[in-house]
């Protein structure tokens, strides 16, 4: 029996990215808010501290900042015509956990999607017409534009400080940035970050072979920041442990770093560690949330009542906590009918591993988002006539450190163990990199989530169920930009290449990123979608999803969080200005 | 209901620090309210537990034999350095199944267990202490049928090459576990011994980062990033230090 | 709100009974909360997440325990039935509840300083916060230290009641930042060293002193020990947001801006700063020898600091601003007493979070990474590299800071 807590005015299902955002811009109004979090308190000196942030085997191999699969996980297939399996070890993506979610152990790699990313139906209609698309391809426009969401964009990137050049300021080239990317309204908060040899080599051999190159846009900083909360950030120290570690000098934008020293400081905020919500409870009606059930470590069960529940668990979650709470029509994918759990995607990625010659890359001197990109291949940027698919992404250099554990290149065929492979890893650790694509996963009729029929969490709920594979749209795609970037490879005048294009079928095992996409869509027609343009729940009209992954549409060329960033703040605004003053449907 | 209680009340003379802002949760309900400020407590940190030179945790005295024999040939050693054994990688892997990671400990391990496709991962229900324990017992069988009643360990490092290939490609079938399963396990389980931070046993005194030019647990490169194609010239460090530390006396 | 400067003493003719009519002037109780901000009352008489000023809080002096009461408007467990001649006496003469003498954890020393009127101000503050029964023992000191009458023996010799005396050749900032750091704000208390009876060496007052393992440093002007390198703006920024372009407050220091010095008026603010850059000597203490980069310890400290802690503090020891503290050039680094020092190393620390300045990055913990020679070297490394020169660190005093911390941190 749930013990009833004080009432508060918003309740904040995980303190990530999104809830840190949302929290802060609602506590800053006057309103009580509780952010309840599975994971525990996390800190910069006490978890990931320069003293021992630096170790590959406990953070990157043991994942020790990941969710574990025995407190939550999910089943996945290929294909309806498999049994789902647990994913009894997490390999394939990694889900954050803990105060800081993802945001303390991603990359820093800052991407806006582009301006025809947004209309990308309407966009690839026109362009190319009706038949182009596959008949089971699920893509469709997002509800808001890139001007509108442009300003939150901004917002979010001076939250982080990200390091950049700007390639489109107000309609006007600027030289050294991204020639492709949709207008900006102001230059990055701080400059771009120093590049070492092998990216400036990748650039030169983009140049020859008729590219743009540009620094990638990294929310590693370049150089200590304050940003508008107030907070301080530091400089990047290019330790080359970046992905899956915590930065251990405020060096890297996280919720730690950006938000929380600020949000503390409301005492009409308090968070709530190793507290794992169970459910969003509704009225009678089933029209209205009226707070949320959470079970704490001891495995109590509490009720917290509020007025607003924001659901900012990281993507899939949201799915699984709406399909338990009862939130919207299930997406049932025989039918085509209902809307929670359709349109999952992921991003396509591939690789083209590069050895030189003579030369010294110190491939540990690295920053989870430097490199230089070209963005020529991306969503519509080319003209995809003739090519047999649609989708993009951008390519390049941006290895993001070389550790050894994981990050050994030998030539191709050299022995897995023994004395060849120990003499090839010692002569060609400091010559050889890697290049990376990484595309576009549009969604389709028969990649969707769902509740698993057997497998159940330790409170005894059904694990959410993931049904995904490739389509050929997104493998032609793959096979195509890795050739792209084969050709600029070879003009980097290596030893050897090896280009290892995405082939189905997607395994869950292998690594490739942790952009898992869609499930609560964000659209104009509750028929397609769970989520109007203000991300608020079409059905339950006190519920919102402020900017999770889970609201995409469809997934684009470029890594989620910038664009996660730009929506929490959009949803928080359309909180403060629309739903407050008059609580009730937005759209 | 939460109880709010306050934080240790032992003070400097005056003050202290912002321990002031911290409620400890209760022992009714285990989790942690945070309001107020950025807490701050001595000893939450939680730095690595190192490994300790001892006796074997896990294997048996045969085990441990089979594994330094095996790790030895995994990573031969050479003129470049030392092999797997002298680098450690046998206590690694020893000290490794003894812990968390042995016991497979955070993993979801509720039934059922049924196969699964290879894009599914694992999903049989032993952990990796008992794969190894399995695993070592049917490679004794193997090797004592097929090698005149030796064990792997007293193999010409030839025949330890041979074996091993069999077990990698499948060929040689062990009792109750895929064999290029264990194989790789073994090889995986190895190679993180070999390249880890040597806190962990393996890895003794930077062997494979002086190997391949690794400076370790560093952790500020910024006036050597545009210094392109020159040795970084600096010695590796682990996170407990290296010999520089050490004041001469 | 800006405060006229006090530039004498103002005695308004109240009796015991006027503190009926000051709980109807809105400026007068306004006046005694923003004195109890400087004289950070909560600081001890609030608990951690405790009701305001109902006491509990626990004080670890050098002779034992004691326990700050509550001086809520309580008639029973709190200071509701005080009068204004009692009251007075609290802060002035160091006598509590039926004339019972006070021990000078109570700063009473520094309070005397205050007028009248300030005093009775804060009366009248006090008696609108609102009454919490909570009866606290306060004397917690072992026999027989707790027998109060021992404390007229210990005023006699360590303690002149009296208010402050203006020094008529400075000016009124001066005089104003004086009263401040004498009177209410009792820095002395922490940063003035101490007799052996615990009393403070007025002769070298406010050159630092040791408790409970942190150094409160000089504050003085004294340009090598002190603040001499300070500018008055880096002291008010220090003060007003609790970091400046030298370093950020932590440990004890951490509260007293985040309870008092942050929430300062800027006029007083600034007039602090002008006094205590006008203090002590000016001219440098004896510099001692640099101890030289190819002795040992300094050997093996700059391995340890170029592996450990260059990554925030930099190559260069500048740090980053507001952010990692500068080690080059730093008067606190070059203490002559490195107990801050190896604290900080040892266990970490946090530093304040302010409405200016809301960071409040922490260094971590060192303890289980560094032995204690090791300890001692890296100390003894930043207090004489980049042009600091102070006397090196010995194991054996990290040692036993690293026992004493484990039996209290």
């Amino acid at each position: 029996m749930a013990r009833k807590l004080p009432a508060k005015d918003v309740v904040i299902i995980g303190l990530g990215w999104t809830g840190s955002i949302l929290a802060y811009e609602l506590a800053k109004t006057g309103l009580n808010v509780v952010a309840i979090e599975r994971g525990p308190w996390r800190d910069t000196a006490t978890d990931f501290p320069p003293a021992y942030a630096q170790d590959e085997l406990r953070y990157a191999v043991r994942l020790d900042l990941f969710l574990r699969p025995g407190q939550q996980t999910l089943t996945f297939r290929n294909n309806a015509s498999q049994t789902a399996m647990p994913i009894r070890s997490f390999s394939g993506f990694l889900p954050g956990n803990g105060v800081g979610g993802a945001g303390i152990h991603w990359n820093g790699q800052t991407w806006r999607f582009l301006p025809t990313d947004f209309q990308l139906r309407s966009h690839l209609e026109q362009r190319y017409g009706k038949d182009a698309l596959p008949a089971d391809m699920t893509i469709q426009d997002w509800p808001v534009s890139y001007d509108e969401l442009e300003p939150y964009y901004d917002r979010f990137e001076k939250l982080c400080g990200t390091s950049g050049k700007a390639g489109n300021i107000r309609g006007q080239k600027q030289a050294g940035g991204n020639p492709f990317e949709g207008w900006r309204s102001s230059e990055y908060p701080t400059p771009p970050l120093k590049q070492g040899l092998g990216a400036m080599l990748f650039a030169e051999a983009a140049r020859k072979t008729g590219h743009s190159p540009f620094p990638q846009p990294a929310s590693n900083l370049s150089e200590a920041y304050v940003n508008p909360l107030g907070v301080k950030l530091g400089q990047c120290t290019y330790c080359g442990f970046c992905e899956r570690f915590g930065c251990g000098n405020y060096a890297k934008a996280s919720p730690q770093t950006c938000v929380l020293p600020a949000l503390l400081r409301f005492p009409n905020f308090s968070a709530q560690t190793e507290s794992e919500v169970t459910k969003i409870n509704l009225d009678s009606t089933g029209k209205r949330a009226t707070g949320v059930t959470y079970v704490d470590t001891s495995g109590e069960e509490w009720e917290q009542p509020a007025d607003i529940v924001l659901m900012c668990a990281f993507s899939f979650f949201n799915v699984q906590l709406m399909l338990l709470s009862g939130i919207g029509k299930p997406y049932d994918p025989q039918t085509g009918q209902g809307v929670v759990g359709r349109n999952y995607a992921y991003q396509t990625t591939s690789s083209v591993s590069v050895i030189l010659k003579d030369k010294i890359l110190n491939p540990f001197i690295a920053t989870g988002a430097h490199g230089m990109i070209i963005d020529d291949y991306n969503g519509d940027n080319f003209d995809h006539t003739g090519l047999g698919f649609v989708g993009g992404g951008y390519m390049g250099f941006g290895q993001t450190g070389a550790r050894p554990i994981q990050t050994r290149p030998v030539p191709n065929g050299t022995p897995k163990w023994g004395a060849e492979w120990k003499k090839a890893t010692a002569e060609t650790y400091q010559r050889a990199c890697s290049l990376a694509t990484h595309a576009s996963s549009y969604s389709y009729k028969d990649c969707y989530l769902d509740l698993d029929p057997t497998y159940k969490d330790r409170f005894g709920r059904p694990l959410l169920r993931m049904t995904f594979d490739f389509h050929d749209n997104e493998l032609k795609m793959s096979a195509f930009l890795t050739d792209r970037l084969a050709d600029i490879a070879k003009a980097m005048d290596p030893v050897e290449i090896v280009a290892s294009p995405r082939k189905g079928p997607y395994d869950s095992t292998i690594y490739q990123t942790t952009h898992n996409t869609g499930g609560t869509v964000m659209g104009t027609d509750p028929v397609t979608s769970v989520l109007n343009r203000y991300c608020q729940s079409w059905d339950v009209h006190n519920v919102f999803v402020p900017g999770g992954a889970s609201v995409f549409p469809q997934n684009h060329g470029y890594n989620p969080t910038d664009t996660v960033g730009a929506l929490a703040y959009w949803t928080a605004d359309a909180i403060r200005e629309r739903y407050l003053k008059s609580p009730g449907p937005l759209v | 209901m939460h109880r709010i209680i306050s934080s240790k009340s032992s003070r400097r003379v005056l003050l202290t620090s912002a321990t002031a802002f911290v409620l400890v949760g209760t022992t009714l309900a285990r989790a942690r309210t945070l309001s107020g400020g950025l807490p701050w407590d001595v000893g939450t940190a939680t730095p690595p537990v190192v490994v300790r030179p001892g006796p074997w945790m896990f294997f048996s005295a045969d085990e441990a034999a089979v594994i330094e024999a095996a790790v030895d040939r995994l990573i031969p050693p050479d003129s470049r350095g030392p092999g797997g054994k002298d680098a450690g990688c046998a206590v690694f892997i020893d000290r490794q199944l003894a812990g968390p990671y042995g016991r497979a400990e955070g993993l979801y391990t509720r039934p059922p267990f049924m196969p699964g496709a290879a894009t599914q991962g694992y999903q049989l229900s032993d952990s990796p202490a008992a794969r190894y324990r399995t695993g070592l017992r049917a490679l004794a069988d193997y090797v004592k049928s097929n090698f005149a009643g030796k064990s792997f360990s007293g193999l010409a490092p030839g025949d330890q090459d041979t074996v091993l290939k069999g077990l990698e490609s499948g060929s040689i079938v062990l009792k109750d576990i895929k064999s290029g399963e264990f194989f790789a396990l073994l090889l995986a389980n190895t190679q993180e011994g070999f390249f880890a931070d040597p806190i962990y046993g393996g890895n003794r005194d930077m062997a494979s980062w002086k190997l391949i030019g690794f400076p370790g647990a560093r952790y500020d490169y910024r006036d050597w990033v545009e210094r392109h194609n020159e040795a970084y010239p600096l010695p590796p460090v682990s996170i407990m230090g290296r010999s520089d530390w050490t004041v001469r006396e | 709100m800006r405060r006229p400067l006090a530039t004498a003493v103002l005695f308004v003719g109240l009796t015991g009974n006027a503190f009926a009519q000051d709980t109807q002037s809105f400026d007068r109780i306004e006046r005694g909360r923003y004195l109890a901000v400087l004289g950070d009352c909560a600081g001890c008489h609030t608990a951690s997440h405790g009701a305001p000023f109902a006491g509990g809080v626990a004080l670890q002096t050098p002779f034992g325990t004691l326990v700050a009461p509550n001086i809520t408007s309580d008639p029973e467990t709190g200071i509701g039935n005080m009068t204004n001649d009692e009251f007075l006496a609290v802060l002035h003469e160091g006598r509590g509840h039926d004339g019972k003498r006070l021990y000078p954890a109570m700063p009473y020393p520094a309070y005397t300083k205050m007028t009248d009127d300030e005093v009775l101000a804060l009366r009248a503050f006090f008696g609108t916060v609102a009454p919490v029964n909570n009866r606290v023992v306060s004397n917690q000191l072992p026999f027989p230290l707790n027998i109060r009458l021992a404390m007229a023996f210990w005023n006699g010799l360590n303690f002149t009641p009296g208010r402050y005396q203006p020094n008529p050749q400075k000016s009124a900032l001066w005089n104003r930042g004086a009263y401040i750091v004498e009177g209410p704000a009792h820095c002395g208390t922490c940063h003035t060293p101490k007799t052996l009876l615990g009393g403070d060496k007025n002769s070298a007052a406010l050159t630092g002193a040791t408790l409970q393992g942190w150094f409160a440093p000089d504050i003085t002007n004294d340009q090598r020990k002190g603040i001499g390198g300070w500018s008055t703006d880096d002291l008010v920024q220090y003060l007003k947001t609790g970091t400046n372009k030298w370093t950020l407050a932590s440990g004890p220091m951490a509260e007293a801006v985040s309870h008092s010095t942050s929430r300062m008026n800027d006029d007083d603010i600034l007039a602090i700063a002008t006094y205590l850059k006008d203090s002590g000597e000016a001219s440098a203490s004896a510099r001692p020898e640099s101890v030289a980069a190819s002795n040992n310890a300094m050997r093996a400290g700059a391995a340890i600091y170029k592996d450990s802690c260059a990554a925030c503090h930099k190559d260069s020891g500048e740090g980053e601003i507001n952010l990692f503290p500068r080690l080059a050039g730093s008067a606190l680094v070059q203490s002559d007493d490195p107990t801050t020092l190896v604290r900080v190393v040892l266990h970490g620390t946090r530093s304040v979070s302010t409405a200016g300045a809301p960071t409040a990055p922490a260094m971590p913990a060192f303890d289980w990474r560094l032995e204690d020679a090791q300890v001692a070297a890296v100390l003894t490394y930043v207090r004489n590299n980049w042009g600091n020169a102070a006397g090196p660190v010995p194991a054996s005093v990290v040692a036993s800071q690293r026992a004493s911390l484990a039996k209290s941190p």
